[in-house]
């Protein structure tokens, strides 16, 4: 038999009305998460994202549709829902009057987890906070603060993790200790949807991705499907030099280094002869795979229209 | 697609059953959490307080001392103390459940509650059981210190308790709905200084409604804070401006209309879930 998914999502819309009218932050967002999944939602700013999350963990709520959690609806039974989730919030929010094992010992008490000293402990030292347990919230650095956020939302063993944009400004110590033990968690059966603009991150640990834009899914599929599906070869280079227009136009330019995509050969071919015709100057060249950064780019450049033209370009499942 | 299924932490709880117990269970923790909170800062939250009431008694007391008598064979001083002390009751009663919460909305850490299985009788359980500690604490406080102006007589000491605990659910409560509705903290602090400071002045701490005007007897009688302090009075002189029973019957029902508010406010997520 098999399991009911550990979150779905179905034809979720939300609009926030204001003074100059509504503005619509979901627009029938529907897909399902399976049960130990590593998923990322991925979409530039403004997308959805935040938005989706918050209807999830009760912040918000759904102009309509519905949302479940280890199949709990999050409106009439939303205690049991959210007893299954854990949030990593985006901010860096904390309450000023306790030390971080108070903090941890009150988020567990919150859920009627009691006598988990064991897990807590475990938590601090996954978390390298072992030495700061009895120091005020106030005291940590902005990087300690976001790893107890992680704590609190790991305290009371939700068997579903959200994380939304967890790595958002903090060093790569902390991101190596976060995704080692997120990893590991998620190898042990727990169910992770992560939302982050860092996405050589969601590249690396995410089985499937989710891509939001406009309130609107746009792009649904296995990550190593949308990587396969999209413009395979990139050929980067560094340049001081104007690129021609017709060039200029596809690039992807970050400082001196340009990047073009290229379906084949013959296109990387094509590319440096404009270039050479061109007389543009260029050092450190070299023909690579594209990331999920090139799709990413390319899926919300071509979703402008709609999603149905990114059903058709890329094969992945589309939302309606 | 993924078909593990072995879920850590996925069967905490256990079945359905037990409901209301589940929905409660998080309350201890909550109330403990906000009665720590002021506690960590009780300088402030507690001895202040305290020094106010006993700065109102002495100068108070001391200026009327000699012309005032309230209740006959009552010293004013004697009289002044159950009125400070009711409204030190109520006024940080107030103030705890108001703080507590725009402070939190205003820091965004009331995020933790909010994605927290508690249920809107949890959140109003901890949030006034814990203002009602506070409203007791600092109350007993200044009645710990005041003693030593004068003894109090503690006639009918039940209604002592009751109108303490009554007064201080009710203005516990009252600031709940302050700080649900308050997004800045200078919006609470105009329901503070606009509303409670007023409402409990004006309630007969200082002096008995009977030596008001008759038009201003019967404004006071609008307001339910003089039947808080007029029947917690009663049970230290077992006299009072009004009977007690009716007190009684005014501050119960205000405690059962704001109580229903409060709690509507909270299982709709006033203010808390856009």
């Amino acid at each position: 038999m098999t399991p009911a998914p550990a979150l779905v999502f179905q034809s979720v819309h939300k609009t926030y009305v204001g003074a100059k009218g509504g503005f619509k932050a979901l627009d029938g967002v529907s897909f399902d998460i399976a049960q130990g999944e590593f998923f990322g939602l991925l979409g530039p700013n403004g997308a959805g994202k935040t938005t989706l999350i918050s209807i999830l963990a009760g912040l918000s709520r759904a102009s309509s549709g519905r949302v479940t959690v280890m199949g709990h609806d999050v409106v009439n039974d939303y205690a049991e829902a959210r007893r299954s989730l854990g949030i990593v919030p985006q901010e860096l929010v904390f309450d000023p009057f306790f030390s971080v094992r108070e903090t941890l010992r009150i988020q567990s008490g919150y859920f009627g987890v009691k006598h988990n000293g064991r897990w807590i402990d475990e938590l601090l030292f996954e978390l390298g906070l072992s030495d700061k347990a009895d120091a005020n919230m106030r005291q940590l650095s902005g990087g300690m603060k976001r790893r107890v956020l992680v704590a609190q939302a790991l305290v009371h063993k939700p068997p579903v993790i959200v994380l939304d944009e967890p790595t958002a400004g903090v060093d790569v110590e902390l991101r190596q200790t976060l995704w080692r033990f997120i990893s590991r968690l998620n190898h042990e059966g727990h169910t992770a949807l992560l939302t982050t603009h860092y996405l050589e991150e969601a590249e690396a640990l995410c089985g499937r991705i989710g891509m939001l834009k406009q309130g609107r899914l746009v792009a649904l599929d296995k990550t190593a499907a949308l990587l396969a599906g999209r413009a395979s070869t990139m050929l980067r280079f560094k340049t001081d030099d104007r690129l021609p227009d017709l060039l200029a136009a596809q690039a992807r330019v970050t400082g001196r280094i340009v990047q073009l995509k290229a379906h084949d050969a013959a296109e990387v071919e094509a590319h440096l002869t404009a270039l050479r015709a061109a007389g543009v100057g260029i050092e450190d060249l070299s023909i690579g795979r594209a990331d999920l950064e090139d799709v990413f780019l390319e899926i919300m450049q071509d979703s402008g229209g709609g999603a149905a033209a990114t059903s058709e370009r890329t094969g992945s499942v589309v939302s309606a | 697609m993924t078909a593990r299924v072995r879920v850590p932490g996925g069967s905490l709880g256990g079945s359905l059953g037990n409901s209301l117990g589940r929905a409660l269970s998080g309350t201890p923790t909550l109330f403990r959490k906000e009665v720590l909170r002021f506690w960590k800062v009780a300088f402030q939250t507690v001895a202040a307080p305290v020094l106010t009431a006993v700065m109102y008694l002495l100068i108070f007391g001391h200026v009327l001392e000699d012309h005032v008598e309230v209740f006959p064979g009552v010293r004013y001083t004697s009289f002044l103390i159950p009125g400070l002390v009711m409204m030190s009751v109520l006024q940080n009663a107030f103030a705890n459940s108001s703080s507590s919460i725009i402070q939190s909305k205003v820091t965004g850490n009331l995020v933790f509650l909010l994605v927290s299985p508690l249920s809107h009788w949890a959140w109003y359980t901890a949030y006034v059981g814990a203002s009602m500690v506070r409203g007791v604490a600092v109350g007993t406080g200044v009645m710990l210190v005041t003693v030593w102006f004068a003894p109090p007589a503690l006639v009918q000491p039940l209604w002592i308790v009751v109108f303490a605990l009554l007064g201080a659910a009710l203005m516990g409560t009252l600031g709940l709905i302050a700080g649900l509705w308050a997004d800045k903290f200078d919006q609470l602090a105009g329901f503070q200084n606009f509303i409670i400071m007023p409402m409990t002045f004006l309630s007969g701490v200082f002096y008995s409604v009977k030596s008001l005007p008759g038009m201003w007897q019967a404004v006071s009688h609008l307001n339910p804070f003089f039947y808080m302090i007029d029947g917690f009075r009663r049970g230290f002189f077992g006299v009072s401006d009004v009977s007690p029973w009716l007190s009684l019957a005014v501050v119960g029902g205000s405690f059962v209309i704001v109580a229903a508010i409060a709690l509507r406010l909270l299982a709709n997520g006033y203010k808390l879930r856009s």
